[in-house]
């Protein structure tokens, strides 16, 4: 049993030394007041994570742009605390950018947000900020950091599981979990309850529409990005038996599960829609066929990272296998610096690259790169 | 708290605030001709002429404008647009000659003339202490005397504080009747600063650095110079640059002006003093510190002391300065809030990474021995800790 105490303490315990990474977003903004007021020193930082920050507004809402460096300085001039801007262009590029680009061109579907939350909020930002004096690194995630009864510190969903963002947060381990503060994951608060407390703080981000897409990619158009890096590679679209249903310009351009944009003249001998099932970049091609070809039974996942101890053999969890995905009840069992996941029943649209996050109840347990998929109908 | 930050802004002078605040409630447009007009104008030229005697100018020679970014694009932009034609048909004037160490207002507005209006842009060589050598300005102008628009180099160095030698490079382009632009906004206060004695055809001058209001400065610009305007409009300041002028504002920056001029030598030994103060503490702190400009008292400002340390983002010593109290600058420029290298270290030849490990601290009138202090304690452990945190 866990007793829950809230991740940003109050008002009676310790000041921390607090850095607030602040995109320019109400969440962030919101976070960072909370912070304050609950009694801690807390100065604000923007991350410069665009290489070429020089357009004013871009499309899309990203975390990039000129605009939102300044809306986050002035959410931090309004709650009353330094405020900086941290050029860490580079290192986004090379583990995020890079990494996203090159996961797809090996035919697999990566989330640069949680690849960003591992390697650049809570690795280099929270590095340089241990390293100048702070204690902690606050962010505008919806997720609870909970003391259990010894002490340690545990992820778990946040009160809302309609806001829950402990998905994008599940790569982070022990050392990256003790010096986090997510003060938006306390409370049941709904996106206009947050908007009405940005506007009684009198910040003027509280009517700032949110960010969904891919803030590296301005103009939302991620197949158009991938075909700018890697360029045209024309190749077969094949159903299971490997006959030539029609052709693509990119194996990376596709997901598992996709069922729209294939181009497809020729329509199944059953008349039902088509899913992409498996991409293979080696010989640059797309297989598709029924729905049913796209479940999983079980699959394997690679770079695990635990949240506390890694457990010993096989358990029962529950586990999401996307952002905003549902809950599926799972076995996993660690197995030479892998995971073997079996499936209670069933599930689709199961893309390698994307993480499995594993929770007891609520609390996150650990997390891993999925790998290789076992299909109900046969091994792909 | 230690305000360490003079050179981006001071704080005005009391008598410059009771100038501008007895003005605020006077009506009057300077350009009118009834009394309310003839009030405000009155005032007006007395502070040109105030600030023309503070200056070695003549009154006629001081045009009023909004600060020295508009002063620097006056002049360079002014100037070229109005040579650039050629003398009685002779070739285009189309060369422009710079310092690579400029403010990015006189910078980037030469770069802009490269870049939109057929200008060629060429950079003088510099010293390690920033500086330009009269030879290396003759040696330019000389390739091509004819084609050569104009040439800007600051009266002292915003970030390393190095003086740089305007007589003689003012001389140097009087000899092929070049027109040699000089932003002294750093400088005036603070060494002498004499107009006529200079040679100069323009110079720049502000109002808030000197502890005058913000929004107002001034070009002095020689009587054979008129400059194409970059504001058009009513015709004020000699048809060179029109808009009612702001007379709280011009009142107080005379004000200013007559007291920077006056306390110059005072400021130099006292404040001057201070600084060498700043230098020993934080050498005595930490010994690999690399002091930045000229070191010889005679060749810079005496308020700037400008720092490398190695090993250390500049970005980072100020988060933990600032948290002392501590209020300095890294002295570069920002795109988007993202430090740069400085362009001014970079042209002197500094190695980018060492370049990004910069402080600029500059005292004012205000300074005292509690600010030196106040540095002297906290820059050694903000250097160490700066230092475990690396360059990201």
């Amino acid at each position: 049993m866990t007793s829950q105490i809230p991740s940003a303490p109050p008002r009676t315990s310790r000041p921390l030394r607090v850095l607030a990474a602040m995109s320019g977003g109400v969440d962030s903004a919101v976070a960072a007041a909370r912070a304050a007021e609950a009694g801690h020193d807390v100065t604000g930082v923007h991350l410069a994570l665009s290489a070429n920050p020089q357009s004013f507004r871009t499309g899309a809402r990203g975390c990039c742009t000129i605009e939102d460096s300044r809306d986050a300085r002035r959410a931090a001039d309004v709650i009353g605390i330094p405020f900086y801007v941290w050029d860490l262009a580079e290192r986004f590029r090379e583990d995020v950018v890079e990494d996203f680009v090159a996961e797809y061109e090996a035919g697999r579907t990566p989330n640069p947000c949680l690849r960003c939350n591992e390697k650049i909020k809570f690795a280099a930002l929270l590095d340089k900020a241990l390293a100048l004096g702070f204690d902690a690194v606050c962010t505008g995630h919806y997720a609870q950091v909970v003391v259990d009864e010894n002490g340690e510190r545990e992820l778990h969903r946040a009160s809302d599981m309609a806001k829950d963002q402990s998905y994008v947060l599940g790569v982070l381990d022990d050392r990256q979990l003790a010096h986090a503060m997510f003060p938006l994951g306390d409370t049941v608060t709904t996106k206009d309850e947050i908007r009405a407390e940005a506007e009684r703080r009198g910040l003027a981000v509280a009517k700032k529409p949110d960010s969904h897409d891919i803030c590296f990619i301005a103009d939302g158009d991620t197949q158009g990005f991938l075909a700018a890096r890697l360029g045209k590679a024309e190749g077969d679209i094949v159903d299971e038996s490997g006959t030539v249903l029609g052709t693509h310009e990119g194996a990376y351009g596709f997901t598992i599960g996709q069922r729209k944009g294939l181009r497809i003249g020729t329509p199944a001998p059953d008349g039902k829609p088509r899913y992409v099932l498996d991409i293979s970049p080696v010989d640059n091609t797309v297989t598709v066929g029924p729905a049913a070809g796209l479940d999983v039974t079980a699959l394997t996942a690679v770079r695990p990272r635990w949240c506390g101890a890694a457990p010993t053999g096989a358990g029962t969890y529950t586990a999401q296998l996307r952002a905003h995905g549902g809950e599926t009840e799972v076995t996993a069992e660690p197995v030479d610096g892998t995971l073997h996941v079996t499936f209670t029943e069933p599930v689709r649209g199961v893309a390698p690259g994307q993480a499995i996050v594993l929770y007891d109840g609520s609390r996150v347990v650990g997390s891993a790169t999925i790998a290789t998929t076992q299909r109900a109908a046969a091994a792909v | 708290m230690a305000y360490l930050d003079h050179a981006a802004t001071t704080p005005m002078l009391p008598e410059a605030i009771s100038a501008m605040t007895a003005k605020l409630a006077v009506t009057g447009n300077a350009s009118s001709l009834h009394a309310a007009g003839r009030r405000a104008r009155r005032t007006v030229e007395e502070a040109r002429e105030t600030l023309a005697e503070s200056l070695g100018a003549r009154p006629s020679e001081v045009v009023l404008t909004s600060g020295g970014t508009e002063a620097d694009n006056l002049a360079v932009k002014g100037l070229y647009w109005a040579r650039r034609a050629g003398k009685d048909g002779g070739p285009p004037r189309a060369r422009v000659l710079a310092s690579p160490v400029e403010h990015h207002a006189v910078l980037d507005a030469v770069d802009w003339l490269g870049e939109h209006e057929g200008a060629t842009v060429e950079y003088l060589p510099v010293d390690a202490h920033g500086r330009v050598h009269p030879e290396a300005l003759r040696e330019a102008i000389a390739r091509n005397p004819d084609d050569v628009a104009l040439a800007t180099v600051m009266w002292a160095n915003n970030e390393i504080g190095t003086l740089q030698p305007v007589r003689e490079l003012a001389d140097v382009c009087a000899e092929f009747d070049v027109p040699l632009h000089a932003d002294a906004v750093q400088a005036f206060g603070q060494v002498p600063v004499d107009f006529a004695a200079s040679g100069l055809a323009a110079m720049t001058v502000s109002g808030h650095k000197i502890g005058g209001p913000y929004g107002i400065g001034a070009l002095l610009l020689g009587r054979a110079y008129s400059p194409v305007p970059v504001l058009h409009g009513g015709g004020q300041e000699r048809h060179v640059r029109s808009g009612t002028l702001d007379v709280p504002a011009v009142a107080a920056f005379a004000v200013a002006g007559q007291l920077a001029a006056e306390r110059r030598e005072w400021f130099a030994r006292e404040i001057g003093a201070l600084r060498e103060e700043l230098v020993a503490a934080v050498r005595a702190a930490v010994p690999d510190a690399l002091l930045g400009g000229d070191p010889d008292p005679a060749g810079r400002l005496p308020a700037n002391a400008h720092f490398t340390f190695p090993g250390c983002e500049g970005d980072s010593l100020l988060l933990l300065l600032d948290a002392q109290g501590i209020e300095c600058s890294t002295g570069s420029a920002c795109t988007a809030g993202v430090a740069q290298p400085s362009h001014v270290l970079l042209a002197t030849g500094t190695d980018p990474d060492l370049a990004r490990g910069t402080l600029r601290f500059s005292l004012g009138h205000t300074s005292t021995r509690a600010d030196v202090e106040a540095v002297a304690e906290a820059i050694g452990p903000a250097v160490e800790r700066a230092r475990t945190a690396g360059l990201s």
